[in-house]
């Protein structure tokens, strides 16, 4: 049985009217770019160009202006490519999810999250797209008949399994988030003053008009799309960990590898998501929406994956002795003594010891150490791609084949050239979408505020309901509409 | 065709939904409900029924996963067959997720546009609204005046008395 005390602590503070939410929300949108946006965006387009002048050279010249040699065949490319994978994670974690259980105080950053998760993958595509070297003949990769004869692709391979699940994935995040901006997007364009703007947004609203009926429609898709992206997400990182798991090589063969990604996706994820919402709502003023809670709740779930994520680091140490396979130990102990020792042991700092910082509650609410812990993270789980790639590629069995991988400054600027795309295409959504989704926070607005009637909705039947301070209802009015769900 | 309306503007969703059991149970046929955000409790207030999207959304699900064996086996099993790392050719367990991603995606595409397309929602330039302020911060109970047996004064009593705020007549030409 539930229990639901009379007085919850609300989500929203400061005693926002559903008014007050749209206006604060809008302001953005409908204001005139600032600034300190022009200033961000320009770093974002620079960097965004220097990913065009790297991609542009990896085109013209080819993949040996990567730092990719005969033995480490797989680095930077893949390494960010996971990266970018496990950080979009957290967005369908956080609408999918936390909408499955019930979790409210998700309302306020789904929104933006979710807007992460499809920057993000486009951010990830990029690297096994330009990998190929050809990437105007990147359909290949679909089951596309060959014009020499009738061969199909593998489906026994899980390259192509991440092909089918990384686009599935996308695209239905895309669904996902563009159905929940159109109630939004409806708003804005009852709100519009311009022409122009009042088009666009009608465009992009669908003719969406708040009817009951499509509401109750919405609820309904909204619900099975969060049923049906939970198990993708899950199955999304899960076939990343195959690329590695089922080659046979010493660091990568193990079962572990797929709630080992998962758990380290949600993880960077969250950081990333973290790292986003600090600065979004202090330079939106968006304080009251996602507050303080709201970052301690984010930093307990990365805690938890963190450490899921340190257990993860520590079984596979423990099963390669275990094992007895020589080659098995020697992968583990060249981790942690050979030549990478500092990649090792940075991605054993950041990832196993600051989330642990966590349990202490003033970390946990304070926004400085919250940010700078999430930057760590973030550093921490890239650091822990590039281990587990590069040092179990760069000793393999034939020890005059050894090497050392050093990334090239093309390969450096396609990293930090997703970066500004990443951000590039963040500011733009920041600047022209609504940042929070208006229409669900103002359906949780009254969870946990005492004057006036409290919210029954969801599968709160336990929910006290009162109605002495609802003008024109008599208090003893009979209540019947909480009997569905 | 324009048709006429009497648009009964709340403040609050509680006072809405008490109101709308009381027009209903006065015999007064509500046309439509705009609220900003899904107003839990309305569908049964309005009497509307479970939607049958789940049952649709299971149906493409169950496209997807036919599609996808199919497929796999067709082009792996009877097409090309080819010996891949010594397996069978239909090597079920490895077109798992293949099969798993396209059920994934037929059903929430199919589901998505099953959706728009019974709602009547696309892009257009020009969106019709009774009243602008129901997807801020407003419930608008839009009664049709053509259909009505009631004339507009007693409804306004109606829902002035049920704890309208406003209440307003409004017309719309509709296609």
């Amino acid at each position: 049985m539930q229990h639901v005390s009379a007085v919850r602590e609300p989500l929203v503070t400061g005693g926002k009217t559903y008014h007050d939410v749209t206006q604060d929300v809008c302001r953005q949108v409908e204001a005139k770019p600032n600034v300190r946006w022009m200033a961000a965006l320009s770093v974002a387009l620079f960097l965004f160009g220097v990913f065009l002048y790297s991609v542009y050279r990896t085109l013209w010249y080819g993949i040996g202006e990567w730092g990719l040699n005969k033995t480490v065949g797989w680095a930077w490319d893949i390494t960010n490519f996971v990266w970018w994978v496990g950080i979009g994670h957290a967005g369908t974690l956080i609408s999918a999810v936390l909408l499955l259980f019930r979790q409210k105080w998700r309302t306020s950053i789904n929104r933006a999250a979710e807007a992460m998760t499809i920057f993000a993958v486009i951010c990830a595509a990029m690297f096994p797209v330009l990998h190929m070297g050809r990437p105007w003949l990147a359909f290949w990769v679909l089951p596309f008949q060959n014009t020499f004869g009738s061969l199909w692709v593998n489906f026994n391979s899980p390259l192509l399994w991440d092909v089918f699940a990384i686009s599935t994935y996308f695209s239905v995040s895309l669904v996902f988030w563009y159905t929940g901006l159109i109630p939004d997007f409806a708003t804005i364009r009852d709100r519009a003053k311009g022409p122009i703007a009042r088009r666009a947004y009608a465009l992009l609203s669908f003719g969406w008009t708040g009817s009951a009926k499509h509401w109750s429609r919405y609820e309904t898709v909204s619900l099975i799309l969060a049923g049906v992206s939970t198990p993708l997400v899950l199955s999304v990182h899960t076939i990343v960990s195959m690329d590695f798991a089922t080659s046979v090589v010493p660091g990568w063969h193990t079962t572990i590898f797929p709630p080992y990604f998962v758990a380290g996706a949600i993880f960077s994820g969250f950081a990333m998501v973290l790292t986003l919402m600090l600065i979004t709502r202090v330079v939106f003023k968006l304080e009251d929406y996602i507050t303080l809670e709201h970052i301690a709740l984010m930093n307990k779930i990365m805690m938890i994956t963190g450490s899921i994520v340190g257990v993860a680091y520590i079984t596979e140490f423990f099963i390669a002795w275990y094992s007895q396979v020589e080659f098995e130990q020697y992968a583990f102990i060249n981790r942690a003594t050979g030549p990478y020792w500092w990649a090792y042991w940075s991605m054993m700092t950041c990832n196993v010891i600051t989330p642990q910082l966590v349990w202490i509650r003033k970390v946990r609410y304070s926004i400085p150490l919250t940010f700078l812990l999430s930057i760590i993270v973030n550093i921490g789980m890239w650091f822990e791609r590039f281990v587990i790639i590069v040092t179990s590629l760069h000793r393999d069995y034939l020890p005059s084949s050894w090497a050392m991988f050093s990334p090239t400054r093309i390969d450096v600027g396609i990293y930090l050239g997703t970066i500004g795309l990443f951000f590039t295409l963040f500011l733009l959504f920041a600047k022209f979408f609504p940042v929070i989704n208006m229409a669900e926070v103002k359906s949780v607005l009254k969870y946990g505020v005492d004057n006036g009637p409290t919210y029954v909705g969801g599968h709160d039947h336990h929910a006290p309901v009162q109605h002495a301070a609802t003008p024109g209802v008599p208090a003893s009015a009979p209540v019947n509409y909480n009997k569905h769900d | 065709m324009t048709k006429r309306f009497a648009l009964g503007i709340f403040d609050d969703e509680d006072v809405l939904l008490h109101a709308i059991d009381n027009i209903r149970a006065a015999g007064v046929k509500i046309h439509d409900v705009f609220t900003p955000f899904p107003v839990h409790g309305i569908d049964d207030a309005l009497g509307i029924e479970r939607s049958r999207l789940p049952i649709a959304a299971f149906f493409f699900g169950l496209c997807g996963t036919s599609f996808a064996l199919w497929m796999q086996i067709y082009m792996l099993g009877f097409d090309w067959p080819m010996i891949i790392g010594g397996k069978p050719h239909i090597a079920l367990p490895a077109f798992i997720p293949v099969t798993f991603e396209l059920t994934v995606l037929f059903c929430a595409w199919g589901m998505m546009i099953t959706f728009f397309t019974i709602c009547g929602l696309y892009p257009r330039w020009r969106v019709p609204v009774l009243d602008v302020r129901s997807t801020d911060d407003k419930f608008v109970v839009a009664i049709d005046l053509n259909n009505s047996t009631f004339d507009m004064n007693h409804l306004r009593q109606l829902l002035r008395d049920n704890g309208a705020s406003e209440v307003n007549e409004k017309e719309m030409t509709q296609k």
